[in-house]
């Protein structure tokens, strides 16, 4: 039994959880921020923002030492290859809460006008998937992950609403298109945390099934008439 | 060239202790097949059965079929002829310490009758570039003695003496165990050119190794061969969770 090795892999588990906390919260209160118009949240982001830094460095470097150190094979090899992309994309997240903000004190600049665009739905559909992805995660669950994969679309479909809808407030009041272009990165923002969910999800899917699920083009099915559909 | 093995059904004991159990396995030609497993899995008795050599053992009894390319070796052939076309390499490289460089490599040659002087320079050189240690040793072929030689030469060595017979298969029992880092990379280096020609089933207790030379790997447990695939698929992948839990360290 390989004990200090399963310990080490439990304690990398552990840091990548606290780390995905902190982003998490981040979006959360990106998106308070947004709706509040409270800057005293933005410092807090900022400082998450440092700490899911540090955090990221350190997982990569225990990454990095556990393969260096004690060449893991299979269902560990997947575990800890899938840390290293689930770290890149739960940093990202931070980030995205992070350029949310930059527009919420671009905002303060303008009186508060209602924009035909739901951002807290929007906020509420993406931090749901990376809890649902992190959750199939902490238990392994690679059916759980792939559910998380289904909850995408809606986000996409809420962004490109967004855009159009802002796209129109730009052309018919122009003098809100400060005000449209910023929610419209917010919304771009919201939506690439959907698809850092995404990636973590088929991370886990990885993990467990060994499966390489991105990207998936289903199979060309052949139908009643002898024509190819993909 | 190398041939392909065929093993159908083999069980094997140790008088009344049965060692393996209905083994069914191929291994393609040309290819290295390494067999993992922890100790006492039956790795070793099953490759010391491809040239029947388990029945030198005392009370070595096995029942099945071995096929090396269209031979049944334990019904169409003779032992002696079978270690010729089988050549083995043994965990610690155990060269005639007496004899020198040269006659370590034409030893088997010799002891089947071969003595065309000519000829014989010519297979030692062959087998020596075809082992990595010509460069090294052409100069003191006669004067040297095999034990002269460092651990990583003397296996080396003993590949050498195994090719000059031109086998068709290269069975390797843990090879590289008893060598440091940089002969054991020349050994693995060898057995990745010397898989264009002979094919070879090498037993090893070192994972990364088997991940680094063989196209397909096997994994025995108690006596039983669990499964076998393409090695990328049982290191990062495989079908059994015993294999998983083997390969993991999640074992006993």
């Amino acid at each position: 039994m390989r004990v200090r090795f399963h310990q080490s892999l439990g304690d990398l588990k552990e840091k990548l959880l606290v780390m995905a906390g902190l982003a998490e919260q981040s979006i959360e209160r990106a998106v308070e921020a947004f709706r509040t118009r409270d800057l005293s949240l933005c410092a807090q982001i900022d400082a998450s923002e440092a700490e899911i830094n540090r955090y990221e460095r350190e997982i990569d470097q225990m990454a990095l030492d556990l393969l260096a150190m004690e060449q893991p094979m299979a269902i560990d090899l997947r575990f800890i290859l899938s840390v290293i992309k689930i770290n890149s994309d739960v940093e990202r997240v931070g980030d995205s809460a992070v350029n949310i903000i930059e527009r919420v004190r671009e905002l303060q600049a303008f009186a508060p006008v209602d924009m035909p665009v739901d951002i807290p739905r929007m906020a509420s559909l993406a931090t749901d998937m990376v809890r649902r992805a992190i959750q199939a995660f902490i238990e392994g669950d690679a059916e759980a992950a792939q559910k998380v994969l289904a909850l995408d679309d809606a986000v996409d479909k809420l962004n490109r609403s967004a855009y159009f809808s802002l796209l129109n407030v730009m052309r018919e009041q122009p003098h809100q298109t400060l005000q449209a272009l910023n929610t419209l990165v917010i919304a771009r923002s919201l939506e690439r945390v959907a698809d850092h969910a995404t990636n973590i999800a088929e991370d886990v899917v990885f993990w467990i099934r060994g499966a390489d699920v991105r990207h998936y083009v289903a199979p060309a099915v052949v139908d009643g008439t002898g024509a190819e559909r993909v | 060239m190398g041939v392909g093995i065929e093993v159908t059904e083999l069980d094997a004991w140790y008088g009344t202790h049965q060692t393996l159990f209905k083994i069914n396995l191929n291994v393609p030609a040309n290819q290295a097949t390494a067999l993992i497993g922890p100790s006492g899995c039956g790795k070793s008795t099953f490759v010391r059965c491809l040239n029947r050599m388990h029945e030198t053992a005392a009370a070595g009894r096995v029942a099945g079929t071995v096929r090396i390319g269209n031979l049944d070796i334990y019904r169409d052939a003779a032992p002696v002829e079978i270690r010729r076309r089988v050549g083995m390499v043994f965990q610690r490289p155990n060269p005639f310490p007496t004899m020198s460089i040269y006659d370590n490599v034409a030893s088997g040659l010799k002891l089947n009758g071969f003595r065309n002087r000519r000829m014989l320079d010519e297979i030692v050189e062959k087998s020596l570039r075809h082992a990595a240690l010509w460069d090294e040793v052409k100069d003191d072929l006669r004067k040297k003695s095999g034990a002269s030689l460092s651990g990583g030469q003397q296996q080396r060595l003993c590949i050498a003496r195994a090719l000059a017979v031109d086998p068709e298969v290269l069975l390797m029992d843990e090879p590289a165990s008893a060598l440091d880092p940089v002969s054991t990379a020349k050994i693995e280096d060898l057995i990745f050119e010397l898989k264009s020609q002979y094919t070879i089933v090498i037993v090893t207790h070192n994972m990364q190794q088997a991940a680094r030379v063989a196209e397909r790997t096997g994994f025995f447990l108690s006596g039983k061969l669990v499964e076998i695939d393409a090695t990328h698929k049982i290191f990062t992948n495989p079908g059994d969770k015993r294999t998983e839990d083997y390969i993991t360290g999640r074992f006993g």
